[in-house]
């Protein structure tokens, strides 16, 4: 069974409805390694070397965040810039990661609709998420589509658990061993058919 | 007899103080100033002085024994021997050369050997109170060439004990009983065989090191503890005066002996006290010894024989200027850094007047080789800053090299001077952590056995009242860039702080306060960077508590922040209030009524709402009614 690691990165998590009952539904699983970066760094001060030891401890890593700004919170982007250290996550002699499955984990407001070439906000998500695909690529991490929990504004708590159910599937399947075969042609992790196949 | 004493006393003063005025400014070392002074209450101007002038030089030598003193307590054996090197190697050389040089010059003048001999020891030294002064005034100690001077000077300063020491090697027996001024004829070790003269002043010198670390530390000591300031100043001259009667006995010369107890009390917690002491009477009786000097310089001389004179005088310059520039190449120095060494190390120095006059009780040289000399001396330390400014203006821009030193990263820290004052639970946090970024405070602190531990560990720890003003000048605030005040005793607090703010503005004070009360006054008296400490502390731990409680780390971490931001807003408001009414009896009443103000400020201000920034909700409820 491959093991899981959730970067969560929200700066007020206890006003979040949305991620609230994403987290909920895997952060107790097991093989599942829920790591809450703001709370952890309240300061901003990331201890790189115990977060490289979690990532080689890793198979799938999950960097699951609300989208600000068409980006992730701060704190992740300092994880980042801190973490992936040359010569170890990339560069010629980084190769860490390599093999490794990564992906987004987003919740946003606005609905698929908006985030479109005819809608307010031009690009869709997959467009604004670029500079992470590449951060994976670089490290020779396998990128796989984000699972996207979209337009939470109007959401009801209903529609906000079934995503959460979803979660917790592609959570399960990524344990048992998804592979990028079987994601290949899907924009959203969501959409996957094998999650709506399991009854879980 | 009172009366023409009080009145030589107040021509001298009256002299230095106008003169050493004028020299400062127009720029000059108050060494000029003194010498001039001499010169114009000598007997070749105004003439208020005369004969006697050779009893005040005798009774002004002991300025020079209180130099070398503070000389030696200058030296610590350890940085001693860091420097050594560049101490022996580059002193070592010059100093060697051009004693040889200027003897082979004098000798080929046709001086009698030991003329020439104690001519050239005198040449070769450098003056010390004129190069450092101009190295300072350029903020350039921490140069190559700076630190080059510094060692050679260094080296000089202890030569000079044993060119001293040396000096009644040359004169011969008859001369030396037949003067009875200088040097005090009831040595008891002149009869004894030589084998036990050298035993009688090993077991001297013994006696020194011994008595410094188990009588004089521990009088020293006493005296600290009984909190009465003269009786230090008493203790700092008992000590001088008792090793130069020491060595008198025993036929050193004193300033030796006050050399070695200097070196002895480097390593003690006192050092600072008994420097800071005793500087402004070094000072004083330097400068008198310095008009002394001035007013026994041979004007008839210079008129009878300008040539002559001029001409020792160049060549005498010449082969320093060549020897020192000589030294610096061995040495590998930039050209600039060389020439600037060249030009301020190149004259004849104040320990020419020491060695002259005291090869000249010994009968070694006549008074017309002596005023030779001496004026010589003079005129060569007056062209110092003459010289300087020419090399400055004229030689340096041509060379290449600018003048400009630039610092490197490293050097940084060493450039921008930061004093820490109270070394205590508070204090010693802030030094450690500055020293972690390599910068080293320089701590004082009124504890001795903390100051004994912090020399331990490699600090510059200047041990005393940090209210006193000659304290922190001998701990170098002049230079400094930031004060950090961590002591607990808020009244000493403000004292220091108004000290600082008063006399050296351009230091940067950051002060530590005890609590919002002493923060009133501090900001009251104008100070503006006031750290309680019963603020950011308690503050963790309180968010700590909610963090335990559930609350997020993050957001309480961001309301640290708010509530710093606000709880310094109270304590500027509440220190305008407080300022009208001062007339309480009790301080508990007044601290507790503080309290109040402050709570009754919290509850106005409720329960703090979290900030909305990051909660969707507001968005969510716009997009419901629209």
């Amino acid at each position: 069974m491959k093991k899981v690691l959730i970067l969560f990165a929200h700066p007020k998590f206890e006003k979040s409805r949305a991620n609230r009952a994403l987290i909920e539904q895997v952060k107790e699983v097991e093989g599942v390694h829920f790591h809450d970066l703001y709370e952890a760094y309240p300061d901003f001060h990331i201890d790189v070397e115990y977060e490289k030891a979690l990532l080689l401890e890793h198979d799938v890593i999950i960097w699951h965040h609300p989208f600000y700004w068409y980006s992730c919170p701060p704190l992740l982007k300092q994880w980042i810039d801190m973490v992936l250290e040359f010569n170890w996550a990339y560069g010629p002699e980084g190769n860490a990661l390599a093999g490794k499955i990564c992906l987004n984990a987003i919740t946003t407001g606005g609905s698929r609709e908006v985030y479109c070439s005819t809608g307010y906000n031009t690009y869709s998500v997959n467009e604004f998420l670029k500079p992470f695909e590449q951060t994976a690529r670089l490290c020779k991490m396998t990128y796989f589509p984000p699972f996207a929990t979209m337009g939470t504004y109007r959401l009801s708590d209903e529609e906000i658990e079934e995503h959460a159910i979803l979660y917790k599937r592609l959570v399960h399947n990524l344990q048992q061993g998804l592979n990028a075969e079987q994601v290949q042609g899907t924009s959203f992790l969501n959409e996957l058919k094998l999650l709506k196949a399991i009854k879980a | 007899m009172t009366g023409s004493l009080l009145f030589q006393a107040i021509i001298f003063l009256f002299s230095a103080i106008i003169c050493v005025a004028l020299a400062k400014r127009i720029g000059l070392s108050s060494v000029l100033g003194y010498l001039l002074a001499g010169v114009l209450i000598g007997p070749f101007a105004l003439g208020f002085v005369g004969e006697e002038g050779q009893d005040i030089m005798h009774f002004a030598e002991f300025g020079v024994v209180m130099m070398l003193f503070l000389i030696g307590l200058e030296i610590e054996p350890k940085s001693f021997w860091n420097m050594r090197k560049s101490i022996l190697g580059m002193g070592g050389i010059q100093v060697v050369l051009t004693l040889l040089l200027s003897f082979a010059l004098f000798e080929s003048l046709g001086f009698d050997w030991k003329v020439a001999l104690v001519i050239s020891m005198a040449v070769a030294l450098s003056s010390t109170a004129i190069a450092l002064q101009i190295i300072k005034e350029k903020g350039l100690m921490d140069s190559t060439f700076g630190n080059s001077a510094f060692s050679i000077l260094l080296f000089q300063d202890i030569i000079v004990i044993f060119m001293l020491g040396a000096l009644p090697l040359l004169s011969s027996k008859e001369t030396s009983h037949a003067d009875g001024g200088h040097e005090e004829s009831f040595t008891i070790l002149q009869n004894l065989p030589l084998g036990l003269q050298t035993l009688s002043i090993l077991l001297s010198v013994v006696l020194i090191v011994v008595a410094g670390k188990y009588l004089i530390v521990p009088m020293l000591r006493k005296v600290a503890n009984s909190g009465v300031r003269e009786l230090l100043i008493a203790a700092a001259f008992l000590i001088v005066l008792g090793i130069s009667f020491l060595m008198e006995i025993v036929g050193l010369s004193p300033a030796l002996g006050a050399f070695l107890g200097g070196v002895v009390l480097s390593n003690s917690q006192f050092k600072h006290e008994l420097e800071s002491t005793l500087e402004p009477f070094k000072n004083l009786f330097l400068g008198l010894f310095f008009m002394t000097v001035g007013a026994s310089i041979n004007f008839f001389l210079i008129a009878e024989e300008p040539l002559s004179i001029g001409g020792i005088l160049v060549a005498i310059l010449l082969l320093k200027a060549i020897v020192l520039f000589v030294t610096g190449k061995i040495f590998k120095l930039k050209v600039d850094q060389n020439l600037l060494l060249t030009f301020s190390l190149a004259q004849v120095g104040e320990f020419a007047f020491v060695l002259l006059s005291f090869a000249f009780g010994l009968r070694i040289i006549d008074q017309e080789q002596m005023d030779l000399m001496l004026v010589i001396t003079a005129l060569s330390m007056g062209l110092t800053p003459i010289l300087s400014v020419l090399n400055e203006r004229l030689i340096l821009p041509n060379v290449g090299t600018k003048v400009a030193v630039k610092r490197q990263m490293d050097h940084i820290a060493k450039s921008q001077k930061v004093i820490l004052v109270g070394f205590g639970h508070f204090g010693s946090t802030i030094g450690r952590f500055l020293r972690s970024h390599g910068v080293e405070a320089t701590i004082l602190d009124q504890d001795s056995n903390r100051v004994d531990f912090l020399r331990k560990m490699g600090f510059e720890v200047y041990y005393g009242d940090a209210t006193r003003l000659d304290l922190l000048e001998s701990a170098g605030i002049a230079d400094a860039k930031i004060l950090i005040c961590a002591i607990d005793n808020p009244e000493i607090t403000k004292e220091v702080s108004n000290l600082v703010k008063e006399h050296f503005p351009h230091v940067e004070l950051l002060i530590r306060s005890r609590n919002r009360y002493d923060a009133y006054e501090l900001l009251n008296l104008g100070h503006e960077n006031i750290y309680r400490e019963s603020l950011d502390t308690s503050l963790k731990m309180a968010a700590d508590v909610l963090s335990k409680m559930g609350f997020r780390k993050y957001t309480l971490q961001r309301q640290i922040q708010n509530f710093i931001k606000y709880d310094e807003a109270i304590v500027r408001r509440l220190a305008q209030e407080n300022k009208d009414e001062k007339n309480y009896i009790f301080k508990a009443k007044e601290e507790l009524e503080q309290q109040e103000r402050s709570l009754n400020e919290d509850f106005k201000r409720g329960i703090v709402e979290f900030d909305s920034h990051w909660d969707s909700e507001q968005i969510r409820e716009t997009l419901k009614k629209a």
